[in-house]
């Protein structure tokens, strides 16, 4: 059987908001870019349900929020960019770790608090950190106004790279979002806002949390499209269209992501409270990101089922990999306990929990 | 529909559980039987064994089968039936008090304040339908409704705002921070718009409000869900700040804020609100209040005097019993509140116990212990210290994820014994 080397697909059109056009209704797909981005997105699958074991069997401990669902968005982005700009996102954060560079092991170690892991054990699943990856952030919304200034970074610095800055449903209520809204625009700043909707704030359903659940919109005066998020093509392309607004000086642009999370909120929530298990099931079955680009796929001979299911094997490997590594290396020396509180500073001491313990920080 | 515990019922008159009470009975007669003469015809069928075939199916229990599970519940063996006293002695079963989870005390409190008074609402994040984040609200939406329950978005800031104008035109807010490391996003309210108001206004303007919410460190949340706000809330005149550290005080202070008429900011803790503690019947009444501003001592001691609040003194008491084996009597003051903090009590003791060693969860610098050792030092108990006020503090630096750093970064029972042998010289 012969496979084909490309192949046009065509996506759904994104609802715009103060745009006279949007992102082309046309994606071609190469081969090599469908194998890795159906790698990358097993990879990410795997990571989360394996962490979701590891968790139970509390070898993760504290919080810990899931990605899988919500593969498309993190996949797709990044093939919209390049790894020179910049990107930052809330706590729901173990995909752009690895999409922006973060190795699964590194992120496997660090979910478990190990001396291997991104963070070197200290920061945990909503602090990890990688180049031009600034997180990883805790405190919902936070990170909005962060990307703004990333952004602003970029401009200043004039390399022509932008800053994606990513946020979820629930954190599109946040005050300082709009405050950053204003001065980006006002400003130009090169910045991609891109709110994640997977349709729950934690337990609140959008209806409940939003009175305009049109996020795409939200922006007012800037610009927005809405785009389906399951489908990679779909956001690779408008990632794309928005990079350009970007790159050309028009100033910040909107990107709402319909998607959709299997798990809960975190680990603590079983998710099955506040939507039911038949919403869940149905879009696991008609919408899963993975299974929309392998059908994609095998459909128009771009690649064989032994090829994809190869594929599947490794990454199953690559991930009792990591995890054997993340459940094997030692914990972080306790002489790491008070290191790295400031940046390029001469050693300083550090009380301990009585005046008769003093530690000692480095940088 | 009132629900009403059987516990409750059982606590409030005094009566044990039925199976426990025939569980006595059980063990009282076979005491008897024991100790009677050889040959009674007791003991003759204790061990009697009927001829003829049994049933089929599950063979069933005989008297010596329940009371050899009644006797390993119990903890005694058939030995220790000779001496009459000491039996009915181990196998009486005492009626036991209440056990309530800080998470119910808060619950029961806030339940009853809600009834008590048509003012009182709760707003937070995920309090009403998912029952709040960490079930403290568990049922009250679905007893009191959207009126009285009130989902927020995310919007901290705004939220706040909006219960501080709530409070300021009659009503009684509780207002819920999912944990206080996210009310920094709205302390301007809380300081600017609630704390000062009173004042700003010379008196013509109250803010009857209760900020609560989780405090301090967990377990495995990191740096920015980790973070002890006593000492930032503490500091600032108009506010008052209470740190409960069991179901009583939980349930005490709680009360007492919802009816205070000014902001009160209360500080609760993750990690104790699967913790139970017996509660006494009068701690269980709806009136019960306990005073925000005084300090308890949790256990009378000569040596030494631990001051501390909420999860910390329950450290500290452990450490207490510790050191009590080697002949060092700890006095364990719990503050309960954090301002106004009760002076007068930490002075009391320091002037029978002569050393002081504060311990919290919270950073050193510029905290409560922190405060502790200056009010001392302006006060009549200085002339009293044998040696320099301690304090135990959390280690000074952002809290770190892997487990063994964690564990190292807040006061442990070990510190605190170490603390109180260094200042007594030992």
């Amino acid at each position: 059987m012969r496979l084909v080397s490309e192949f046009k697909f065509f996506i759904v059109k994104c609802d715009l908001h103060k745009l006279e056009e949007g992102p082309p209704v046309q994606a071609v797909l190469t081969r090599e870019e469908g194998l890795q981005y159906y790698r990358t997105m097993q990879i990410m699958r795997r990571m989360e349900l394996k962490a979701d074991q590891l968790y139970k069997q509390k070898i993760i401990r504290g919080f810990c929020h899931l990605y899988d669902g919500q593969e498309a968005c993190a996949v797709g982005i990044e093939a919209g960019i390049n790894l020179t700009d910049h990107l930052i996102t809330a706590y729901r954060a173990h995909g752009y770790t690895l999409t922006r560079g973060g190795t699964v092991r590194e992120i496997m170690a660090e979910l478990t608090g190990r001396r291997g892991g991104i963070a070197k054990g200290k920061g945990g699943s909503m602090h990890m950190y990688a180049k031009n990856f600034y997180g990883g952030n805790g405190i919902v919304g936070a990170q909005v106004p962060l990307g703004a200034g990333v952004a602003l970074a970029c401009k200043y610095q004039g390399k022509n790279e932008l800053c994606v800055c990513l946020y979820g449903d629930g954190a599109a209520n946040q005050g300082q979002i709009f405050e950053t809204y204003n001065m980006a625009s006002l400003w130009k700043l090169p910045c991609i806002f891109i709110c994640e909707n997977n349709r729950y704030g934690m337990g609140t359903s959008v209806e409940r949390a939003a009175a305009s659940t049109d996020y795409y919109k939200r922006g007012d005066f800037i610009p927005g499209l809405r785009v389906d998020g399951m489908d990679i093509l779909c956001v690779r392309e408008a990632t794309k269209f928005a990079a350009d607004h970007c790159r050309s000086g028009k100033g910040p642009i909107i990107m709402e992501l319909q998607t959709y999370r299997y798990h809960g909120h975190s680990m603590s929530d079983p998710g099955i409270s506040y939507r039911t298990r038949e919403e869940i099931q149905e879009v696991r079955s008609k919408s899963d990101p993975i299974s929309m680009l392998k059908d994609r796929m095998l459909n128009n001979n771009m690649a064989s089922v032994e090829e994809l299911k190869e594929i599947d094997v490794e990454v199953r490997k690559e991930i009792e990999d990591a995890a054997q590594f993340a459940t094997t290396d030692p914990e972080p020396p306790l002489e790491d306990l008070c290191n790295h509180i400031f940046h390029n500073e001469p050693p300083l001491e550090v009380r301990g929990t009585n005046p008769w313990v003093k530690l000692k920080s480095v940088s | 529909m009132d629900k009403i515990r059987n516990e409750q019922i059982r606590g409030t008159v005094k009566v044990e559980q039925f199976g426990d009470k025939a569980r006595e009975a059980r063990l009282r007669w076979f005491g008897r039987v024991l100790r009677r003469n050889r040959g009674y015809i007791g003991q003759r069928m204790l061990e009697m064994e009927l001829p003829g075939r049994r049933r089929r199916g599950r063979p069933q229990r005989r008297f010596m089968d329940v009371v050899k599970v009644d006797m390993e519940m119990v903890g005694v063996k058939v030995e220790e039936a000779v001496d009459r006293a000491r039996w009915r002695q181990m196998i009486h079963c005492d009626f036991q008090l209440l056990q309530v989870t800080v998470r119910d005390a808060l619950n029961q409190a806030m339940d009853e304040e809600l009834e008590r008074d048509e003012r009182v609402f709760l707003l937070g994040e995920e309090v009403a339908q998912y029952d709040g984040a960490y079930k403290v609200s568990r049922g009250l939406w679905k007893k009191y409704g959207d009126k009285r329950i009130i989902d927020t978005p995310i919007s901290e800031m705004g939220f706040a705002g909006i219960a501080v104008g709530a409070a300021m035109a009659g009503l009684r807010p509780i207002c819920e921070f999912m944990t206080f490391n996210f009310s920094m996003q709205a302390i301007d309210q809380v300081i600017n718009s609630a704390a000062k108001t009173c004042y700003m206004s010379a008196g013509l303007q109250a803010v009857p409000i209760v900020f609560r919410g989780p405090n301090g460190a967990s377990a495995g949340v990191a740096a920015q869900h980790s973070q002890c706000f006593a000492a930032w809330y503490g500091h600032c005149p108009g506010l008052k700040v209470v740190s409960p550290w069991n179901s009583e005080d939980a349930r005490g202070l709680l009360k007492s804020a919802i009816r205070d008429d000014n902001p009160v900011v209360v500080l609760e803790n993750e990690l104790m609100y699967g913790v139970a503690f017996e509660v006494s019947e009068q701690g269980l009444s709806k009136d019960f209040t306990i005073p925000i501003g005084k300090a308890k001592v949790e256990r009378p001691g000569n040596h030494v005097t631990l001051v501390s609040h909420s999860r910390m003194v329950g450290h500290c008491l452990d450490a207490a019993a510790v050191l009590a084996k080697e002949g060092i009597e700890c006095e364990v003051i719990n503050l309960r509140t954090i301002r106004p903090l009760d002076v007068e009590t930490i002075e009391a003791s320091v002037v029978k116990t002569n050393h002081l060693i504060t311990v919290e969860g919270g950073w050193p610098q510029f905290g409560v212990g922190a405060e502790i050792c200056a009010r001392i030092m302006e006060g009549p108990a200085f002339n009293y210290l044998d040696a320099p006020v301690i304090r135990v503090t959390g280690v000074d630096i952002p809290m770190p994820y892997a487990k063994i750093l964690e564990d190292n970064s807040t006061p442990q029972i070990k510190d605190i014994i170490f603390s109180v042998k260094k200042t007594l010289n030992m």
